[in-house]
């Protein structure tokens, strides 16, 4: 909302002259935001209202442009030489929206105007152009660049500063109104709210006097009062549509940002800035008998005044008459019943609509407007008379109408229910002792009429009736909170509460810490890609049709029309990742991210209906549980170029499948638990470098080289690689089991075994293992080995054995003899020959 | 060598004499102090300690000597044998070193050789942050409470008192999952998580969430559609606003030094009554320290204790939430949240394991 500050202050009881800072200080101390100070000007030198005494149309030009003869002082006071300058200036023009006699803006020679733009006189399409004839964008005073400003005359003479008419020398305060607080998208709310904040009186807008009225203004049925709790109408007839707005009002409507259209509609607007009602005026003979305010009927259409057809919901309220629907009530005008250009008899209409039908209407068409912005947040049920009154009579003044003596009023006011609340509650809920009284005063500050009791317990009571235009006051915190924001959030006092003592971070909390820690350590950078993406990624994954990853959960209103759904796994935004570091010019890239995914369940559960009175049952909070789709947390990596890099010690190693697996078990060691890698076959990965990873039986993730066509259709460098584990199936181990370390010597032993080359090593190991029994301590391949020595398809693989017993110096033959038990164990299983 | 003769003077035997002695010694410590190295001392050690050296000579004549002048000039060879000895110890000691330290000298590199043949990776900062504020809370006896990012609209909205058809609904713009109607939607702050901690935990309840939250903001320099947030709830009895207030002012000096501090200034949110948005005194600001905006806060709307169950006349609960991003943002100078959102590891890998 904005808002010029002589508008808020011309309601404030005082002498002081608040600066605009001052104000908007004020505003921000009691919880209105301030979006933006903006001064208007600043304005120097000479700007004076002038009159268009002669327009010559020149031709020869592509566009319009026009050289006016505009007088700049009156000629009854003045020669036609004022000080060497000639009274009458030739000056261009490009706008076209003014005729011969108009009251326009001039900057003369020597005019600075908004921006530092200095006017200076200059030869333009060939005619010397002596100052410039201003727009009100020009001037600082709105956004609105139409066409020049044109005063209404009489309301000026040549030669009057305009610097001073137009009201140059202000600020516009914008106010970003939270929506407890609809009062405050009107000078009367926001005047008010600036009366608390001084601690001064305020004089209310909407303080008229509507004089008693003679009958109906027009045949109005309400059908249901809760849709309308109140309908006003008053007619104006006799009025001349060709009267233009008086300044003052266009002025503060463009200082508001509101576009002046006529004066019967900105009167409606000014009306609803100043008070907070919306208005409509209706072109009275164009409503084809009686108005019904009523749901819309399935299948009614209405033309609204932004001449967009648009299909009524039932669930809609509507304004109609015998044709139909005439009014989207609350939301927007229809056409067919639009004042226009030649509307003499007007029917204003002010009305109380229900504020959640309205969010419904709003949300349904897409059809935000400043009514209701207003009607949404509540307005003062007790105001529209006086609104109509004061709109009424500003057609009256301004375009000689004729208020008739009916007024329609159906519904009424309904008092808000009274909030009552410990006297002290205030001051508990601040931990703060206020000056006596303080609540009471705050109370009827913001316009509570209020009762203090003693209860039967005691204890002090203050009753308070919450003024007709604070629906928000429902509750005694709303009441605590209006007394604490207006003494002061600085007035509260800074104590540290002492929570009881915790357990610290949670077994799972830690070890997500500790695997993020370690992959850092181990080189990789994590990052935390968006979970959005397009169904192709799929496809480019090449996962099978029938592969659970491409059953996704997906968003309704995505950024990104094509990234609606939620991933399944962690690699795409990965690999998302890994080509903007490419692209980029990085070559040797290693990132891991920790995050949720989304698996949506086989059978999607419904969210039951689940109320806030009272805390939900056990059953409903299961079911609440039960529709949400599974989010484990995963892990994964991606990696390609070195792993290490080259240098003056020679040649970079690249990252490879190994990498990928080792990066699974730097996430296994640091959560603990020990990994089994078997071979795998999974898109994406490269179906001969993907290793499957388990922890016992229970299968964790993937990882290895990623399959060539996935890396060519990515645009993947050559050999990325990827792994990616299942964080949350891991079993937690909340302690470690602490090793006994033997202090007896070891027995060293080495052994080659000559093996098929099929023969996975892991298993071999698990073997010897297995074999060699508690004396074998560690065990390490050295060396594996292909080549004519050891025959086609077969490899050697070289071990090194330590052997140790824990309660004895161990001998070489006992080192020996579990030795022999190793290698006949691997023999027995693959047919491993010692190699000589 | 003569036999043994009673008369016998021992000074008298010029290779006992104790001048001849004593210029063996000065001798021996010459030749000793005059060679260079471990091999050149080996070389002149026979010829002061091995057989033929003087001093076994002269050992040698005491036999000859009447018995009451073996002892005397027994002794005297001893003294001289031993201080031939010391002389060569001590000679090889230095020379042992000298030569060590040749060997070191010889064996010495180039240190300023690079040696990053792989290189250090980070967590985001994002990450440390977030788990830095975590530890200032734990360290307050806090606990960590967690959540999922796909949430229902009873946790997201309704247990935090946004009514239906409320414009409050509309202040923060909402993923929705499909269908539209699923009455499901990407949280849109971390706030679920605290009615998740009440229908779950026993009272009193002081608790921090720290995760991802999502909102329909274009991504640019100061908005990002996937975001993260800290949570805070405290639920006891008897809590207060400078409760509230006190722990905020904790929270601003843990993060940002004991010359931070804390300011309230009203605002609205649904799940909150009264309701504030914190200033942080930020004594590093650009520009100058100053007041910079850090969130919102507010005492627990009762009817959110009473959607959980709780009875708003007992206990009493204030809540506040901080955008992380935000939060690092004005803390370490980044101009720009897309660097925080892109992944490029030349942001991210210099800050390592820290923030």
């Amino acid at each position: 909302m904005r808002v010029p500050v002589s508008w808020l202050t011309e309601h404030l009881e005082t002498d002081e002259n608040y600066s605009a800072e001052q104000i908007a200080e004020a505003f921000v101390r009691v919880g209105l935001e301030v979006e933006e100070v903006t001064p208007l000007g600043p304005v120097t030198g000479p700007v004076v209202v002038g009159r268009v005494a002669e327009i010559e149309e020149l031709t020869e030009f592509k566009k319009p442009i026009r050289y006016c003869m505009v007088e700049v002082a009156e000629a009854d006071d003045h020669d036609d030489v004022i000080e060497g300058e000639p009274r009458v200036r030739g000056i261009v023009c490009g706008a076209t929206n003014f005729a011969e006699g108009d009251l326009v803006v001039v900057a003369l020679p020597g005019a600075v105007l908004p921006g530092g733009f200095s006017i200076a006189a200059r030869k333009t399409y060939g005619r010397v152009s002596n100052g410039m004839i201003c727009s009100a964008r020009e001037l600082g005073l709105g956004d609105e660049h139409s066409g020049i400003l044109v005063l209404p005359s009489g309301e000026a003479g040549a030669g009057d500063d305009a610097v001073e008419l137009l009201g140059l020398d202000e600020s516009v305060i914008e106010l970003s109104i939270t929506p407890d607080r609809g009062y405050a998208f009107s000078i009367r709310g926001l005047a008010r709210e600036l009366a608390c904040a001084f601690d001064i009186d305020y004089r209310d807008p909407a303080a008229i006097d509507a004089p008693g009225a003679e009958g109906d203004a027009f045949s109005v049925t309400v059908e249901h009062e809760t849709d309308c709790p109140r309908f006003v109408a008053r007619r104006v007839t006799g009025v001349d549509p060709t009267a233009p707005t008086p300044f003052w009002i266009r002025r503060r409507l463009m200082l508001a940002g509101v576009r002046s259209i006529s004066l019967a509609v900105d009167v409606t607007n000014y009306v609803m800035l100043e008070m907070g009602q919306p208005m409509h005026a209706f072109d009275t003979p164009s409503i084809k008998g009686g108005l019904v305010v009523r749901r819309a009927k399935p299948g009614e259409k209405l033309t609204t005044l932004d001449d967009t057809v648009r299909e009524l919901d039932p669930d809609d309220i509507v304004i109609a008459d015998e044709t139909g629907p005439v009014s989207l009530a609350g939301v927007m005008g229809g056409a067919s019943t639009e004042v226009n250009a030649d509307s003499t008899d007007i029917l204003l209409e002010a009305a109380v609509w229900d504020p959640a039908s309205i969010a419904r209407t709003v949300r349904r068409h897409k059809l935000p407007s400043e009514a209701s912005k207003r009607f949404e947040r509540h307005v003062d049920a007790n105001i529209p008379p006086m609104a109509l009154e004061r709109a009424a009579r500003l057609l009256r003044d301004f375009a000689d109408g004729s208020i008739k003596p009916g007024r329609t009023d159906e519904g009424g006011v309904t008092a808000l229910p009274t909030v009552t609340m410990q006297l002290g509650l205030p001051d508990r809920v601040a931990g703060t002792n206020y000056e006596r009284g303080a609540t009471v005063r705050r109370l009827q500050q913001i316009g509570c009429t209020t009762e203090v009791f003693t209860g039967d317990d005691g204890k002090s009571y203050v009753v308070a009736q919450p003024p007709t235009w604070r629906h928000d006051l429902a509750e005694p915190a709303d009441l605590v909170e209006e007394v604490l924001r207006l003494e002061g959030y600085d007035t509260i006092p800074t104590v540290l509460p002492a929570a009881r003592p915790g357990t610290g971070t949670t077994a799972s909390q830690r070890r997500r810490r500790s695997v993020g820690r370690a992959l850092a350590e181990a080189g990789y950078v994590e990052v935390l890609p968006f979970p959005f993406v397009a169904p192709s990624v799929w496809d480019s994954l090449g996962l099978a049709p029938e592969d659970s990853r491409r059953r996704t959960v997906s968003i309704v209103n995505p950024l990104e029309a094509e990234r609606s759904e939620l991933a399944t796994t962690l690699l795409p935004g990965l690999l998302d990742a890994l080509v903007r570091n490419v692209s980029r010019g990085m070559r040797d890239i290693a990132l891991f991210h920790i995050g949720q995914v989304t698996l949506p369940k086989a059978q999607q559960v419904p969210v039951p209906e689940v109320g806030v009175a009272g805390r939900p049952s056990d059953a409903e909070v299961a079911s609440l549980h039960a529709a949400l789709p599974q989010q484990p947390v995963h892990t994964a990596v991606v990696l390609t170029g070195n792993r290490e890099r080259a240098g003056w010690w020679g040649p970079g190693v690249r990252a490879s499948w190994s990498d990928a697996v080792r990066a699974a078990e730097i996430v296994a060691e640091a959560a603990g638990v020990e990994l089994t890698v078997k071979a795998g076959e999974l898109a994406p990965w490269h179906p001969g470098r993907c290793a499957q990873l388990l922890v016992g039986d229970l299968a964790v993730g993937y990882a290895g080289e990623l399959h060539p066509k996935v890396i060519d259709k990515l645009g993947l460098p050559a050999r990325t690689c990827a792994m990616e584990l299942k964080l949350d199936g891991l079993p937690l181990v909340e302690r470690r089991p602490a090793p006994s370390p033997s202090p007896y010597p070891p027995v060293l032993l080495d052994v080659a075994l000559v093996v098929d080359a099929t023969v996975p090593v892991a298993e071999v190991a698990d073997t010897l293992r297995g074999g060699g029994g508690d004396l074998l301590e560690e065990l390490n391949l050295f060396d594996v080995f292909t080549g004519e020595q050891v025959g086609e398809g077969k490899r050697s693989l070289a071990y090194s054995l330590r052997f140790r017993a824990p309660d004895r110096t161990l001998t070489v033959e006992e080192a020996t003899a579990a030795r022999d038990t190793a290698v006949a164990a691997a023999a027995s299983r693959f047919g491993a020959a010692l190699r000589a | 060598m003569s036999a043994a003769n009673d008369s016998y003077d021992p000074k008298q035997v010029a290779a006992l004499a104790p001048e001849t002695l004593q210029a063996a010694v000065e001798q021996a410590r010459k030749e000793f102090a005059a060679v260079g190295d471990l091999a050149a001392l080996a070389t002149v050690k026979p010829a002061h300690l091995g057989d033929k050296a003087p001093l076994m000579v002269a050992r040698r004549e005491i036999g000859a000597l009447p018995p009451n002048g073996k002892a005397d000039a027994g002794k005297r060879v001893n003294e001289a044998q031993k201080a031939v000895r010391e002389a060569f110890e001590e000679r090889r000691v230095q020379l042992v070193a000298d030569r060590d330290e040749r060997v070191l000298r010889e064996e010495s590199v180039d240190v300023t050789l690079p040696w990053n043949r792989v290189p250090r990776g980070a967590q985001h900062p994002l990450t440390t942050l977030s788990d830095r504020i975590a530890d200032v809370f734990v360290g307050m006896g806090w606990e960590i409470a967690e959540g999922p990012e796909v949430e229902t609209e009873w946790f997201n909205f309704d247990a935090l008192n946004f009514k239906k058809d409320h414009p409050a609904r509309t202040m923060q713009d909402t993923f929705y999952v499909a269908p539209a109607d699923s009455g499901l939607v990407l949280r849109t702050h971390t706030s679920p998580v605290q009615i998740r901690s009440l229908l779950e935990r026993d009272l009193p309840v002081y608790v921090v969430c720290p995760g991802r939250t999502f909102r329909t903001d274009e991504l640019d320099a100061t908005h990002t559609p996937v975001f993260h947030q800290v949570e805070g709830l405290a639920v006891d009895k008897g809590l207060t606003m400078a409760n509230l207030k006190g722990t905020l002012d904790a929270f601003a000096k843990a993060m940002f030094g004991d010359s931070s501090k804390i300011r309230l200034r009203p605002s609205y949110f649904p799940f909150t009554e009264p309701s504030a948005e914190p200033d942080v005194w930020f004594p590093e600001k650009k520009g100058g320290a100053g007041w910079v905006e850090w969130g919102g806060c507010g005492m627990v709307n009762p009817n959110v204790l009473r959607a959980c169950g709780i009875d708003p006349d007992v206990y009493s609960g204030f809540a506040f939430g901080m955008g992380i991003e935000r939060t690092l943002q004005f803390r370490n100078g980044i101009p720009d949240m897309r660097d925080m959102v892109e992944g490029d590891v030349r942001f991210t890998a210099p800050f390592g394991t820290e923030a």
